[in-house]
């Protein structure tokens, strides 16, 4: 039964503080705050206007581009609208599940951004456990997203919830089968070793785990072609039918700062987090994050959805079998030295699995979901 | 042990993001399950068929126009169609190729709509839906450029067309005609063989071939059905016997085939209108038919293959400058009938594609 | 066994969206661009022509609404009717094209606009000095050609070539 000392110095490990760091870590915590909240923010402003242009321009028109030059200003004026809008909440709704589901949905995803490194060394707390914590702590915001359903007093909102909550437990799974991957070649679990480790970026290494953790992450923060939780064409808007206001903005900010945040994991653990040449370090992470999120959009404006069965079985029987394999050969090439003495085989190794066992899974992939049901 | 649940009834309501006009559902669920579905419509009574007793023919023409308001050409000419029968006049021939060209071009696009709304609905959030739009504005450029109107064209007359085809028209045609065999193609690249689009389509909502016949279906529905019916082919009307046509049918009924079955069809009218493009004779547009008609007493029934299936007009005339009744055959609520078989035991999701593949408007089901 | 469905008709989708990307796109910007309108545009108002119209109430048969509204009163000097007035309700108007179609001496068209909005319903209604030709108003080409041809051409989206930037 192993003991141990919780030193709140200890967390603080070897390089998170620059030497010469004045004021010691509390200085450090702080600067590190103000700097998440503003790129979270930043970030999510300059996302909505990429996701709203590029969208226009692959379908044939042009984005917003009134307010403003080029439309650079519609998120300021999307904030300026949603802060004035009244807010209703429906009579028969829950009060107190109602005001507080978009404060347990918003939460976690800023908490997130404490343990992704910016630069060498640049984060807000080099935990040692680092990528645990990110999957322990995305799973509470689900919670907040059933709160909003269920507190709504609506069979739209309540549908969309309990779709949520069904896909997002269910693809935890192959999201932590395919970051276990990433880990093994790695050797821990604390996102700058990972980044550091990185020689040669760790998709060539793992494409399988990147499709993977691709595929599952979009199913988690509800996007295209999974977004049956808030499809607009079937249950109008999900379980945020009956927000308004500034609550709206809320879980309208919670689904594109998740999805800032699965692409900041993406690039920290597949592409090689701030390494590059020329640019400084802080900036080659937010290009690679905007590259991320640019693939998110392609997708988003091509497929169509699919329906909650399909949905879980994809996860079930599609992606959970790939990952397991996946992590097997992995370990397996881990266990034989590979990455560091045969990083070349290992390559072609890995893309020829990933190829091989695409076309293999998806002779099952049509017959997934339940067909008609006797009534 | 198993667990007592209850079925509950969801009201997708008129006002709903992909119910394709006012139209309302009250289906009955058991979970995700649809149990039973109770349509409700008549939001969009307007009384055409009593406004008709009470306007000439020739004033009828624009009522007719917003019948099925996104193949209008196609009305109109199922309305000439019938008064020329009830009065035994006969229309010249520039006139009648001048309308088919028009009705086939108005074909394509009712079915760009269709298909676009369709892939709306499985979610492709309006990415086929605007290149399909885009494709549709070069069509309506042309019938504005012929009728001066954009959606409801009023172009068709008793006895012809109201107007000639202005010279720049066929050129601007033949350049349409070079440019969308190409669209077509890269339309089936993007969604046609898309996997998840197969998963979400094939084998849902099936309508077999009994029942399609049983409930009166037309058009692509009736035809995706594997039944050989088109009314162009099997009771020709104007001068559909002189064009080399197919008659496409699909294999299984279900969504998949019927979306397929729109765009096969889109293929054979480029063929009709491209034989029609080379045969147009100079001539007359209309006959010489005074405004205020007066057929002798009688009745007629005259039906045209439209986008979305046989459209009837039943006239009833007592020799005055009015009908003395009109009855229009709206395709799309009689294929509408065959929803409910189609549906039940199929998930919410199913339902709402299966509702798009049948497309309806609203405007032609309400009258 | 076909190849085309493992994962490579979604790449096939992929391929077409991002290529529409470095198209052009076919929008524009109205108000600061405006497109010519069809020459035998149907536009929201009529045009009459004094001198012409005789006072038949043709066109007001022909209406299907009863849009158009017609008073003469006889004139036994001249002998002809002398038109009164002669009022257009341009809010019941479906602008049809019957009454157009239908006048014998040529005294009414469409007019080629279609900015005609108005703050209250009863300013809809026009009467005689409303409906004259003036050069803001021009006169449409509807089932007349040789107005038609002096109307600048239409834009057609069809020789707009959007394949190349």
């Amino acid at each position: 039964m192993a003991t141990f000392d919780f030193d709140i110095y200890s967390l603080v490990g070897f390089q998170a503080v620059p030497p010469d760091w004045p004021g010691g870590f509390w200085w450090h915590w702080l600067f590190f705050t103000v700097v998440i909240i503003s790129f979270v923010l930043a970030m999510v402003m300059g996302v909505i206007y990429i996701e709203r242009r590029g969208m226009g321009r692959m379908q044939s028109r042009l984005g917003p581009n009134r307010t403003g030059p080029f439309g650079l200003l519609q998120p300021v004026a999307d904030a300026v609208k949603v802060l004035l809008k009244e807010d209703i909440v429906p009579s028969a709704a829950d009060k107190l599940v109602h005001w507080l589901a978009p404060v347990i949905a918003f939460a976690p995803v800023l908490v997130i951004f404490a343990v992704i490194p910016f630069e060498n060394g640049a984060l807000l707390a080099d935990l040692n456990i680092g990528i645990l914590y990110v999957v322990a702590i995305s799973s509470v915001s689900t919670v907040g997203v059933f709160m909003a359903g269920w507190g709504s007093s609506n069979k739209y909102s309540l549908l969309g919830a309990m779709r949520n909550v069904a896909a997002v437990v269910s693809y935890e799974i192959p999201l932590v089968l395919a970051i276990v991957g990433v880990v093994l070649i790695a050797g821990s679990l604390s996102l700058n070793q990972i980044v550091v480790a990185q020689s040669i970026p760790f998709i060539l290494l793992q494409p399988l785990g990147f499709l993977l953790f691709f595929a599952a992450g979009c199913a988690e923060i509800n996007r295209s072609p999974f977004d049956l939780m808030e499809a607009d064409s079937e249950i109008v808007a999900g379980f945020h039918t009956e927000y308004s206001g500034m609550k709206f903005a809320m879980f309208y900010l919670v689904e594109y700062a998740e999805a800032v945040a699965i692409s900041a994991i993406i690039t920290t653990l597949f592409l090689g987090g701030w390494k590059g040449p020329l640019l400084p370090p802080w900036l080659w992470f937010v290009v690679k994050v905007v590259l991320v999120f640019c693939a998110m959009v392609w997708t988003r404006t091509t497929l169509p959805r699919i329906r909650i069965d399909q949905l879980m079985a994809f996860a079930w029987k599609f992606l959970f079998p790939m990952a397991l394999l996946n992590l097997f050969i992995t370990a397996l090439q881990v266990l034989a030295g590979w990455p560091t003495q045969l990083i070349w085989a290992m390559i072609m190794v890995n893309f020829a699995v990933m190829a091989i066992m695409v076309l293999i899974w998806s002779r099952f992939f049509f017959r997934l979901g339940w067909g008609r049901i006797e009534v | 042990m198993a667990l007592r649940t209850e079925p509950f009834v969801l009201n997708m309501g008129p006002v709903h993001p992909s119910t394709h006009g006012v139209f309302r559902m009250r289906a009955t669920l058991d979970g995700e399950v649809v149990i039973d579905i109770e349509p409700v419509f008549g939001y969009l009574h307007r009384g055409i068929e009593k406004l008709a007793e009470q306007r000439t023919y020739t004033g009828i023409i624009p009522l007719t126009d917003r019948l099925d308001y996104i193949s209008s050409m196609n009305n109109n000419f199922a309305y000439c169609l019938a008064v020329e029968k009830l009065a035994g006049i006969k229309v010249p021939e520039r006139a009648e190729y001048i309308r088919v060209i028009m009705a086939e071009l108005q074909r394509i696009a009712a079915l760009l709509i269709a298909v676009g709304a369709f892939l709306n609905d499985c979610g492709a959030y309006f990415t086929p839906f605007l290149y399909m739009f885009r494709e549709r504005e070069r069509i309506v450029d042309l019938f504005e450029m012929a009728s001066g109107q954009r959606l409801t064209y009023n172009y068709m007359r008793v006895g012809g067309v109201s107007q000639d085809l202005p010279e720049e028209f066929m050129p601007a045609l033949r350049k349409f005609m070079a440019m969308m065999p190409r669209f077509l193609d890269e339309y089936d690249q993007l969604l046609m063989q898309n996997e998840i689009l197969i998963a979400r389509t094939k084998g849902v909502g099936i309508l077999s071939k009994e029942q399609a016949i049983n409930s009166s279906a037309s058009g692509p529905v009736l035809r995706a059905s594997s039944v050989k019916w088109d009314i162009r082919k099997a009771d020709p009307y104007s001068v559909y016997d002189r064009f080399e046509f197919d008659v496409p049918t699909q294999a299984n009924g279900d969504c998949y085939d019927r979306y397929r079955q729109r765009v096969e069809e889109m293929r054979q009218s480029l063929r009709i209108i491209r034989q029609a493009m080379e045969q147009i004779p100079p001539g007359p547009v209309k006959a010489d038919v005074p405004h205020l008609i007066r057929p002798p007493i009688g009745e007629a029934y005259a039906r045209i293959e439209c986008p979305k299936g046989e459209l009837g007009f039943y006239l009833v005339s007592d020799n005055s400058i009015a009908p003395y009744r009109c009855h229009i055959r709206p395709p799309s609520l009689i294929n509408l009938t065959a929803l409910r078989d189609m549906v039940r035991g199929w998930k919410v999701a199913d339902l709402i594609i299966i509702f798009g593949s049948i497309d309806i408007t609203v405007g032609e089901i309400d009258r | 066994m076909k190849f085309e469905r493992y994962g490579i008709g979604i790449a096939k989708g992929l391929t077409v969206t991002i290529r529409h990307l470095l198209r052009h796109p076919t929008v524009n910007q109205y108000p600061e661009q405006r497109l010519n309108i069809s020459r035998r545009f149907r536009g929201n108002e009529l045009v009459w022509n004094q001198n012409k119209c005789t006072g038949c109430g043709t066109c007001a048969k022909a209406c299907p609404q009863g849009a158009i509204e017609i008073v003469t009163a006889t004139n036994m000097a001249e002998n002809k009717y002398v038109v009164e007035k002669y009022q257009v309700d341009t809010g019941y108007c479906i602008q049809c094209g019957l009454c157009v179609e239908s006048c014998p001496y040529e005294a009414l068209y469409f007019s080629h606009t279609f900015e005609c909005a108005r703050y209250r319903r009863g300013e809809l209604v026009q009467g005689k000095e409303d409906m004259l030709e003036t050069p803001e108003r021009k006169v449409s080409g509807y089932f007349y050609p040789d107005k038609a041809n002096k109307l600048p051409k239409q834009t057609l989206l069809v020789e707009k070539v959007t394949e190349k930037r």
